[in-house]
């Protein structure tokens, strides 16, 4: 089984990436400037809804109860779906997905697909494969369609090229719309762009779309978007192809009264998205002929065998926790590696290749809790990142690297008081040949990296506990005289 | 009340001063204090760097030292929302009743400082006389594990001669984040220079909060820029009287 | 196909195995159990409730005209004169005495995809509608819906509730059907924050509400 999530196995590590990328003054004000954009809108409407408290726990219940009967509401979809004139197809890992999507559209004869937006896609490398096999992709999301166009990688889940300005946009739109004047207004290149996907919509027989939500009861489909394009792609075309992680089934139809309330406010800081979609099977013909739904493991068995971690499951892709983590902020999405960045990506990276790759990413934080905080289905992304480095930690090759042999050394220091006071005193002593004017300039090792940036006091010269010592004699001879 | 300190291994040892303040306005409050010798870490730093095995005697050490203990102060919030968050699924982990059922019947009585004046004790004046502009930062923990909300806020502004500015970005993490600072050293500078940005602007002379983990990291950076900007843990604010002058 | 079988015995299998090690079903609430504390009525009356659905519609610009049940047609004919518009697709369900007469109209199912991608716009009716988003919720004609460059929604008063639950709620009966719903015209954000209007889609909403 080959498990893939883009090209975050070969990526390096979070912190030679976000060294990098910490140096791109025009990325880091892009990045800035959206998260406070969005974060500002999250907050307005979530403020006015009375109630969010009682969806998020809602939500996350449903998710919870959902997992815990995964195989039952896939079998459920999987009837429904079928019944209406849809074909579900399971694949174990990312190769089989292509596969099994290459050989779809290979079985329309098709020569180019229009893709809505979908992370999955980007997980199990489509794109790759269809043009391997001789089949043209187009991206039909505005971001999506920069970020392809121009050659590069998104950087967030929700607004996957904010870290393009629009001088650069374009420039990306001449070149690939083959255009001799364009202004820079986002007017503009919007209208570019309009024109440019408009024959794409029109001629391309297969469509291509992700799903945010499968409904087992009904055996639908529920596509959430701003743009249009979503629409056009799984309206127009004679074929339809959906992919699908296992995880985005949900028990039915009614339960969209929660996830429609979280979604958008957490996403986008609407109360509501331009447009939803939903579908089921291929109805009574208003639509595609051909819809095939094809449902993705690559990895999510195994996450959903960790009971402290199976919650990063509930992932709804929203981006609220991107927004709104201090580290995110500083270094974007690129930094992470994978298609999947910002907290939830820390977790669900390293998780779907069971710890073998991206083990840097659960340490890409600080623990601060803003994520879980925002997170609509109350994933409590701090304790999984904890829960993960307990993983990396013990599943390391050797546990004789120098950090190891220093927390076993720290861990024997605090295991009694006698062993802390002991450590206390050499602490005092030890410091001197890093203690010069009265500061410490230069500690060795990792811990350099302290005062490579901070200044530092040297040890006090008493510690509290041998203060107390005095001032608890001060006081009993103060009793007894 | 006969209140015990569990003062933090860092305090101890960095940080004396936050200690002995703790124990002067507790004793001036009309407490007991006591301090049992036998303690040493909570294990915080070990568990959350992916050590919680090298964590659990840590906790039981922590669980035995204060098992009897009216009231248990922690001037450390993170501290505190380690013992909160995670000493009882370890407890539960080890499969070890007893141990549940000794955490289960300490955790009510461990409090933060604030958490234990104000909450405990009902005091938000405590006599203290602190005359100099300081700007108040809201650790994550704090905010987050603890929900402290306003109540060191609610301490500061009954200080005598405090002039207590506001400090843009309270909530935003400082990027201590334990061994985060020299693991991912880079990014927390960066956060680090968003924090001391901040911090600038509100013109302070004195950086407050109830964590000196964050103050260390905030102190690091702002006498590495000459600002002449101190910081100084809650506890010694709360302290300070006309008598004492401690800076 | 044989592989394509292993896949999904595969899968379940693995999906089985990792809930028994993780004891899922002792964690989880069974469906019915899961609390649901959130909204799902409205204290709000009609008057208040059309008047949220007003003004957020008015947030995104769409133009928002009121007519009785037997003044639709001339309602109709008013907006598109306005709109200097002489023709448009109909829904083919959209009741023909509600169409005036003077305009070029055209079935949807007539329709090829290049006439309505030529169209000057559409109309149809709605199922039910959001106040406290601003949605407008379609039933079918989707195509007719999505790519003329305006269109116009004959909204009746007691199709319009409050919150997203009670419209969920009406849709019942119709879940398995294709739905849309439409909350303004499409938008982006994509590039450098700047919210744009009209990506695809109509950009161009217009919506009568049929008082009763």
């Amino acid at each position: 089984m080959t498990i893939r999530v883009g090209e975050a196995a070969e990526a390096p590590s979070f912190q030679k990436a976000a060294f990098k990328l910490l140096d791109d003054a025009q990325l880091r004000k892009n990045v800035r400037h959206a998260t406070d954009v969005i974060t500002g809108k999250r907050a307005i409407v979530v403020k006015e809804q009375q109630d969010w408290q009682q969806l998020r726990a809602t939500a996350s219940a449903i998710k919870q109860h959902t997992l815990a009967h995964l195989d039952e509401y896939l079998l459920q979809f999987e009837a429904a779906c079928t019944a209406d004139g849809g074909h579900v197809h399971w694949a174990s890992d990312a190769d089989e997905a292509n596969r099994i999507i290459v050989d779809l559209v290979k079985q329309y004869s098709g020569k180019e697909v229009i893709k809505v937006k979908t992370m999955t896609s980007d997980e199990i490398g489509l794109n790759k494969a269809f043009e391997a096999n001789g089949i043209h992709p187009h991206e039909t999301d505005l971001a999506d369609m920069i970020v392809q166009l121009g050659h590069d990688k998104p950087s967030h889940i929700v607004v996957p090229a904010l870290h393009k300005n629009r001088q650069q946009v374009r420039e990306i739109f001449m070149e690939a719309m083959g255009l001799a004047e364009l202004s820079d207004k986002p007017e503009d290149l919007t209208n570019a762009a309009r024109r440019y996907l408009r024959d794409k919509f029109l001629n391309v027989n297969i469509g291509f779309s992700g799903a945010n939500y499968l409904l087992a009861d009904t055996g639908g489909v529920c596509v959430v978007e701003s743009e249009g394009n979503g629409r056009m792609c799984v309206t127009l075309p004679e074929v339809l192809i959906t992919l699908a992680g296992i995880e985005k089934v949900i028990p039915s139809f009614r339960d969209l009264e929660v996830f429609l309330q979280l979604l958008p406010r957490s996403a986008t800081g609407e109360r509501m998205n331009p447009y939803n979609s939903l579908w089921t099977g291929i109805g009574k013909g208003n639509g595609p002929q051909h819809f095939h739904v094809v449902l993705l493991d690559n990895g999510r068995t195994r996450i959903l065998a960790d009971p402290e971690a199976r919650q990063t499951l509930h992932c709804i892709r929203c981006g609220a926790c991107l927004n709104t983590c201090p580290v995110y902020r500083q270094t974007g999405g690129h930094a992470y590696g994978s298609i999947y960045a910002g907290p939830i990506g820390a977790i669900l990276t390293p998780q779907l290749f069971d710890m073998q790759h991206s083990q840097s990413l659960p340490y890409a934080s600080s623990l601060c809790g803003a994520c879980y905080e925002v997170c609509p289905v109350k994933i409590n992304i701090p304790e999984v990142l904890i829960h993960l480095r307990g993983r990396v930690v013990r599943e390391q090759q050797s546990g004789a690297n120098i950090e190891a042999l220093g927390m076993k050394a720290m861990a024997r220091i605090f295991s009694s008081s006698r062993s802390f006071e002991a450590a206390q005193r050499l602490g005092h002593i030890g410091q001197w040949p890093f203690v010069s004017e009265g500061w410490v300039k230069h500690l060795p090792g990792m811990l350099g990296n302290w005062t490579a940036v901070r200044d530092m006091r040297p040890l006090p010269k008493q510690s509290f506990r041998s203060w107390w010592r005095e001032h608890e004699k001060a006081k009993k001879e103060n009793a007894d005289a | 009340m006969r209140i015990s300190l569990f003062i933090t291994c860092y305090n101890d040892t960095l940080f004396p001063e936050t200690g002995k303040s703790v124990v002067r306005l507790l004793e001036r409050l009309g407490h007991q204090v006591e301090f049992p010798l036998e303690q040493t870490c909570c294990g915080q730093m070990h568990y959350n760097t992916g050590y919680q095995i090298e964590a659990g005697p840590l906790m039981r050490r922590f669980v035995e030292t204060f098992k009897n203990a009216e009231a248990v102060c922690v001037p450390s919030s993170s501290c505190v929302a380690m013992i909160r968050d995670h000493y009882l699924k370890m407890a539960e982990t080890a499969g070890d009743p007893g141990l549940v059922q000794a955490v289960e019947s300490l955790l009510p009585r461990v409090y933060e400082l604030s958490e234990l004046l104000v909450n405990k004790l009902g005091l938000e004046d405590v006599n203290a006389y602190y005359p100099h502009c300081v700007t108040y930062h809201a650790s994550c923990h704090s905010l987050r594990s603890l929900h402290l909300n306003d109540l060191p806020l609610r301490l500061l502004r009954k200080v005598r001669g405090i002039d207590l500015v506001e400090l843009q970005g309270i909530d935003q993490c400082c990027g201590f984040g334990g061994t985060f600072a020299v693991k991912n050293g880079d990014v927390s500078a960066a956060m680090l220079a968003d924090k001391l940005r901040c911090v600038e602007n509100t013109r302070a002379e004195v950086c407050t909060a109830v964590d000196n983990s964050c103050l260390m990291h905030i102190f690091g950076g702002l006498h590495r820029q000459r600002t002449g900007i101190k910081t100084v843990h809650l506890a010694e604010i709360l302290a300070s009287t006309e008598d004492e002058a401690t800076q | 196909m044989p592989e394509a079988a292993n896949a999904r015995e595969a899968i379940l299998n693995r999906i089985r195995t990792a809930n028994n090690a993780a004891k899922a079903t002792a964690h989880a609430a069974e469906y019915q159990a899961i609390e649901r504390s959130y909204q799902q009525t409205t204290n709000l009356d009609r008057e208040t409730t059309l008047q949220r659905f007003k003004d957020h519609l008015h947030e995104y610009d769409a133009h928002i005209f009121e007519a009785a049940p037997d003044t639709i047609a001339t309602t109709i004919a008013e907006v598109l004169k306005s709109l200097n518009q002489k023709s448009a697709i109909v829904a083919d369900n959209f009741p023909v005495e509600a169409l005036p007469a003077g305009f070029s109209w055209r079935r949807e199912s007539e329709s090829t995809t290049e006439q309505l991608d030529t169209a000057e716009g559409g109309i149809s009716a709605c199922e039910v509608a959001i106040a406290h988003t601003g949605t407008i919720i379609l039933r079918g004609s989707r195509k007719m819906t999505l790519l003329p460059d305006r269109f116009l929604c004959v909204v009746h008063e007691n199709q319009i509730v409050d919150t997203v639950p009670e419209a969920m709620a009406r849709l019942e009966q119709y879940k398995t059907e294709p739905l849309t719903f439409v909350s303004g015209p499409s938008a982006t954000a994509d590039i450098e924050m700047t919210r744009i209007r009209g990506v695809h889609g109509p950009r161009f909403l217009d919506v009568i509400v049929v008082r009763n």
